[in-house]
C-alpha cells in the first residue's frame, strides 16, 4: 500500500496511506462545517487539497500570476527576540523588505500588546519613524488588544477568570467591560502616536483572545482609529476560528460577538472599518496535516466569499493548517498556502 | 518561515509589485484581484508582468519607484514612496507625516 511522509498538527513526522489521508481530509471539512454551519468542500477540492497534500518533495507553488501579498504580526522582531540576531527593529524592516521580500511588515513591541506599548509609545513611534523614512513598502505597527493584561494585580480591574467561578456573574461581566473600556483607549493612543509618525497600518493582532470583550475592544478601537486617522488602514486579525464567549452577552451593531466564526466575524470587522481581515483557525496538534488544513478550508472559504474587504489568512505557528512548533517545516508551510490559495482564493496572508 | 512563504506563494514585495497591491488593499479596501488590476494599469504592464522580477525590475527602476538592490544612484525609501504616491493617486500616511516635518505642505 502506498504511503506518504507527512505531519501531525504538533509537526512530528507520520506514514499515512492515501486512504488516510482522504479520510482525514474529509473529517476535518465534516467538522469545521459542523460547528460553522457552513457549506462542505467539494469533491473536486477535497480531492484537490488530497492532491497537494500528497505531492512529493518538500516546496510547492502557486501558478505563477496567482501570488498574494504579506502582512505580519511582530514581523520585525522576530530576527532579534527569537534568532538572537542583535540587530534593531527598523532595520530588521529593511531586511525584510530587501531580503526575505515582504510586502509589508509590522513594528511591534516584545511584549506585543498595546498596555504595555502605551508607556513606551513615544519611543517605539521613533523606532517606526526610522523605518518607514528608509523603507518603500507599508510599515505597519502591530500589537495585541489582550484584555487579560488589565485584570489585577497588574491591571485596573478585577480578574473575571476568577469572579466567574465564585458565582460573581455581575461583577465578571463588569470587569470584562470595564477593561474593554481601558484598552479601546489606549489601542487608540498608541494608534495617534503612530499615525504621526508615519505609519501606513495598525494590526490588531489576535482579537478575541480573552474572549468577546477582547473582540469587542478591537472593533470599537478599529472604529474611532478608521474616523480619526484617515490614510493608516486597520488590519484586525483574529486569535481564533471561534470566538469565545468569556462575556456572552456583549454586541456589537446588534450582533452577539460570542460564538461567531470567520465569516460572521469578517462582516463586523468591515462595520468597525477595517480595510483587512486576518482570518485564523487553530491547528489541532492530535490531527494530521491533512485533517487539519480541509478544516481551514473549510472555515475559510465562506469567510473569502462573504468579505468585501481582503482577508489575509493566517498562517503561522500554530494556525492556518501549520504546524504548533517553533520551528516550522517548510513543507507544510508551502502545501498550505498553495492549497489556501488555489481552494479559499485569499487575498494575502 | 518568511522564505517559505515567500516562494510558495508571494509576490516579493519591492521585488515585483507586491508592496504596491497591499498599499491598494490597505488604503482602498480592494480584494487581491482588483488591487492587481489596478497597480497594473497604472504601471502599463500585464498582470502576469506585474509578478515577474525580471519586468518589474527594470519598471520599477525606470520609474524610480524602488528596487531590491538600488544600484546607480536608483531612487529608494522616501523618494521612492512619493513617486509612488503620485503614480496610484494615493495618499500615504509615511510620506504625508514626513512632508509635515519637513515643512512641504
Amino acid at each position: 500500500m502506498d504511503k506518504i511522509l507527512t505531519r501531525m498538527g504538533d509537526g512530528s513526522l507520520i506514514e499515512m496511506t492515501f486512504g488516510e489521508v482522504m479520510d482525514d481530509i474529509r473529517a476535518g471539512a465534516r467538522d469545521a462545517a459542523e460547528r460553522a454551519d457552513v457549506p462542505f468542500l467539494s469533491e473536486a477540492e477535497m480531492k484537490h487539497i488530497f492532491e497537494i497534500v500528497t505531492t512529493p518533495g518538500n516546496a510547492v507553488g502557486v501558478r505563477l500570476g496567482d501570488e498574494i501579498v504579506s502582512t505580519s504580526d511582530s514581523g520585525s522582531e522576530k530576527l532579534s527576540a527569537y534568532c538572537m540576531i542583535p540587530i534593531e527593529k527598523s532595520v530588521q524592516a529593511l531586511i525584510h523588505e530587501r531580503v526575505l521580500g515582504g510586502d509589508s511588515v509590522d513594528i511591534g513591541f516584545a511584549d506585543y500588546n498595546y498596555k504595555t506599548v502605551k508607556g513606551v509609545a513615544e519611543r517605539e513611534a521613533n523606532v517606526l519613524r526610522n523605518a518607514v523614512e528608509r523603507a518603500v513598502m507599508p510599515i505597519f505597527y502591530g500589537a495585541m488588544t489582550n484584555l487579560g493584561f488589565y485584570t489585577y494585580p497588574d491591571g485596573p480591574v478585577p480578574n473575571w477568570a476568577e469572579l466567574l467561578p465564585q458565582g460573581k456573574i455581575a461583577e465578571a461581566l463588569k470587569a470584562q467591560e470595564d477593561a474593554a473600556r481601558h484598552a479601546v483607549r489606549d489601542i487608540v493612543y498608541v494608534a495617534e502616536r503612530m499615525y504621526e509618525a508615519g505609519a501606513d497600518g495598525f494590526n490588531l493582532d489576535t482579537s478575541g483572545a480573552a474572549g468577546d470583550a477582547d473582540f469587542l475592544a478591537a472593533l470599537r478601537a478599529c472604529e474611532e482609529i478608521t474616523k480619526r486617522f484617515p490614510g493608516m488602514g486597520v488590519e484586525v486579525g483574529m486569535a481564533g476560528e471561534f470566538v469565545l464567549g468569556m462575556h456572552g452577552k456583549v454586541e456589537y451593531n446588534g450582533t452577539r460577538l460570542a460564538g461567531l466564526y470567520p465569516h460572521e466575524q469578517v462582516k463586523l470587522v468591515e462595520q468597525a472599518g477595517a480595510s483587512i481581515f486576518g482570518a485564523v483557525v487553530n491547528t489541532n496538534c492530535n490531527e494530521s496535516f491533512a485533517w487539519n488544513i480541509a478544516r481551514v478550508c473549510t472555515f475559510i472559504k465562506p469567510c473569502v466569499d462573504a468579505a468585501t474587504i481582503p482577508v489575509h489568512a493566517n498562517v503561522g505557528m500554530g494556525v492556518g493548517g501549520i504546524p504548533m512548533c517553533q520551528t516550522l517545516p517548510h513543507d507544510v508551510v508551502c502545501k498550505a498556502d498553495k492549497i489556501l490559495v488555489e481552494i479559499c482564493k485569499i487575498d494575502g496572508y | 518561515m518568511e522564505a517559505a512563504h515567500a516562494l510558495a506563494a508571494g509576490m516579493g514585495g519591492i521585488r515585483t509589485a507586491g508592496d504596491l497591491v497591499l498599499r491598494m488593499q490597505l488604503l482602498r479596501k480592494m480584494k487581491l484581484d482588483d488591487a492587481k488590476k489596478f497597480v497594473a494599469e497604472k504601471l502599463g504592464v500585464t498582470l502576469q508582468e506585474l509578478a515577474d522580477i525580471v519586468t518589474m525590475t527594470d519598471v520599477r527602476a525606470n520609474l524610480g519607484i524602488g528596487v531590491q538592490q538600488p544600484f546607480n544612484g536608483e531612487t529608494a525609501g522616501m523618494a521612492a514612496k512619493m513617486k509612488i504616491s503620485e503614480l496610484l493617486g494615493i495618499k500615504i500616511n509615511s510620506v504625508e507625516r514626513f512632508k509635515e516635518r519637513a515643512g512641504i505642505i
